[in-house]
């Protein structure tokens, strides 16, 4: 029972994060129609930064602190320079454009950083754990990760419900040419989205900093997986992509934990774990196969 | 065809090229140029089953390695069996392994062909960005299905004994394994030109172009897209039976979702929806690969930016160059 507790924080830890990932991708693929494979990059930097920064300056926040902006600033120069001019291509222009940038990031990255990881440490005011009931210890990290990410989701619900801009993001994704033709300088507004994605994507990187190791190539499992998010929530849509990475998160964390135990009922020990790591490393994906079955354009479509 | 003449002339001199290729590298010196022009004509293979959904189909599949990947493990895994005697089942069959080409092969294919099928059967219920992403998901899915398959070396992948055994030929040279190769690639190729050409291709291009039309004169277009997504993956299972075959390894990095971005970028770099477009994408990559990481292991920093160029402002690709205008279907 106290197993199925953790297990289940451990599933919101990850949700939250892929969160993190699938909000600003689930609004450039919904708002502009592109497809950023290079949003894994931004990640990968923004953990990259952060752990450069954390080192030489021994604090945890200080690298926060740089690791967005520079995220952000990196996606803007990318958008402004390169990407913007691909909006209106196909998805498969847009799919090579920015598999070329994940190589060229991927081996940039080696070149400053080295193949190794690199370690960032968990704060020190973070490090320990916290009894969440009686007698079940829980890492103070990973709940601060839960709640960063559920504080950061309201600060997005709110900026898209009440604000200005968030009304033109709206607008934008249920009608971007309309809303050009009203006067509104859509290019801006596509840059600041790429911006703030990134940003996002970033503070999900520095958050997994010190749970996975900070190396090459670490944002592209992510990647795919808030792929699976946004596909599942439905593309475009910021509650959806909530929804569906809190279940993602939720099925793949519990599935991996109990997959094998459960299969032990039906078979030998020896199989059921051959069997359940198998099947627990496909669960997400079975998941998506069955909600797009019964809905092809995810949980919450955003176009109607 | 108005320059029927000319274009045959061309075809005869490749044709002669590649089947002169192996002697005229050993004469020069540099054997080992003919495992390369194997590997290229093998992915020539793969990313020309690409094309046929892509180009002509209109379907932008980022999976692709899974089909690869199966028909690769479905020879590993009969001949793990075969050289260890160990049969794959004993219930409700006894089955055993096998290295034998006439059954590896087909088998291969007949997997991956299978896998294509369920995939397709779900993914194309959807389309644009949604069916790039599933694609994916489910390409990934295998990849971690084949990871954890701890009895086949898992992670580590799995090593082959020797290569299949064809009646009459020795595939363990590399000369025999060449031709053998290029004999397959140049019959799917023949076929590919005669199905894109025929009632069926023109029923998926033009179910490419304008989905909704074909459906209104009464064309069960979602049909021919699944026959059309099958077929492709069984090409590719083929192609994975091959490289299977020249590595003589098998492993989960088959499979890995830069594999299929690889195989997009071949074909894009070719031409798309051209017929000897995407051979011409893989000859150019793989030799690329072979050039640049000659003169540094970061030659990924080139390709990026290249590829980012091509699609910027190459939109034709390299078939593109070489062709007059107005020759490539598509735009």
């Amino acid at each position: 029972m106290l197993l199925i507790l953790e297990q289940t924080l451990n599933g919101l830890q990850l949700g939250v994060m892929l969160f993190l990932m699938a909000a600003g991708l689930t609004l450039i693929c919904g708002i502009m129609s592109f497809i950023n494979l290079a949003h894994g990059s931004l990640y990968m930097v923004g953990a990259y930064v952060a752990a450069t920064v954390a080192q030489a300056t021994g604090s945890f926040l200080l690298g926060v602190c740089a690791a967005l902006p520079a995220a952000g600033l990196v996606a803007m120069a990318l958008e402004w320079s390169a990407l913007g001019r691909l909006y209106d291509r196909d998805h498969l222009d847009q799919v090579l454009a920015t598999f070329g940038l994940i190589l060229f990031f991927n081996e940039l990255v080696k070149i400053v950083w080295g193949a190794q990881p690199i370690f960032l440490d968990t704060p020190a005011w973070l490090s320990g754990s916290v009894e969440i009931v009686p007698g079940v210890p829980y890492s103070t990290y990973r709940l601060a990760i839960i709640v960063v990410g559920l504080a950061v989701a309201l600060g997005l619900y709110l900026l898209i419900a009440r604000t200005r801009v968030g009304m033109l993001i709206r607008a934008g994704a249920s009608n971007r040419r309309m809303v050009s033709a009203l006067g509104v300088d859509i290019k801006r507004l596509y840059t600041l989205i790429f911006g703030l994605g990134a940003m996002l994507a970033a503070l999900a990187g520095v958050m997994a900093g010190p749970i996975y190791a900070v190396q090459v190539g670490m944002g592209e499992n992510i990647l795919i997986l808030a792929f699976v998010v946004i596909v599942v929530g439905g593309i475009g849509s910021v509650r959806g992509a909530l929804v569906a990475a809190l279940l993602v998160g939720l099925v793949d964390t519990l599935g991996r934990a109990f997959l094998p135990t459960l299969l032990q009922l039906a078979f030998d020990p020896a199989t059921a774990n051959g069997v359940g790591a198998s099947l627990a490393s496909m669960t997400i994906y079975i998941f998506m196969a069955a909600i797009l079955a019964w809905r092809p354009q995810g949980l919450f479509p955003a176009h109607g | 065809m108005d320059n029927g003449l000319p274009r045959l002339i061309l075809a005869a001199i490749l044709a002669a090229a590649l089947l002169a290729l192996p002697a005229l590298v050993e004469a020069a010196g540099r054997g080992y140029w003919t495992g390369i022009a194997t590997h290229v004509l093998i992915f020539a293979l793969a990313a020309g089953s690409l094309n046929l959904i892509l180009g002509f189909g209109g379907m932008v599949s980022f999976g692709h390695a899974a089909f690869l990947g199966t028909g690769a493990y479905v020879v590993g895994i009969l001949s793990h069996h075969a050289s260890m005697g160990i049969p794959i089942a004993t219930w409700p069959f006894a089955i055993a392994g096998t290295e034998s080409a006439l059954i590896a092969w087909p088998l291969a294919m007949l997997a991956a062909g299978a896998l294509a099928f369920v995939i397709g059967l779900i993914s194309l219920r959807t389309g644009g960005l949604y069916f790039i992403m599933i694609t994916l998901a489910f390409a990934q899915m295998v990849y971690f299905f084949f990871v954890s398959l701890e009895p086949y070396g898992g992670d580590d992948g799995l090593s082959m004994w020797s290569r299949s055994r064809l009646p009459g030929l020795d595939l363990g040279s590399d000369t025999q394994f060449y031709y053998v190769v290029l004999a397959l690639v140049a019959l799917a190729y023949f076929l590919k030109s005669r199905v894109i050409h025929s009632r069926f291709g023109v029923v998926l291009r033009g179910s490419r172009d304008n989905d909704r039309r074909m459906r209104a004169i009464g064309h069960p277009t979602r049909r021919y897209r699944l026959a059309a997504f099958t077929l492709a993956g069984a090409v590719a299972g083929l192609a994975g039976a091959l490289i299977a075959n020249q590595t003589e390894f098998v492993s989960p990095a088959f499979l890995h979702w830069t594999r299929s971005g690889e195989m997009l970028v071949m074909v894009i770099l070719g031409g798309i929806g051209t017929v000897l477009g995407p051979a011409l994408g893989a000859t150019a990559f793989l030799l690329l690969e072979e050039v640049f990481s000659g003169w540094t292991e970061h030659w990924m920093i080139v390709l990026g930016p290249l590829l980012l160029a091509v699609v910027l402002f190459a939109k034709r690709g390299l078939w593109g160059l070489v062709s007059r205008p107005g020759e490539v279907p598509r735009d």
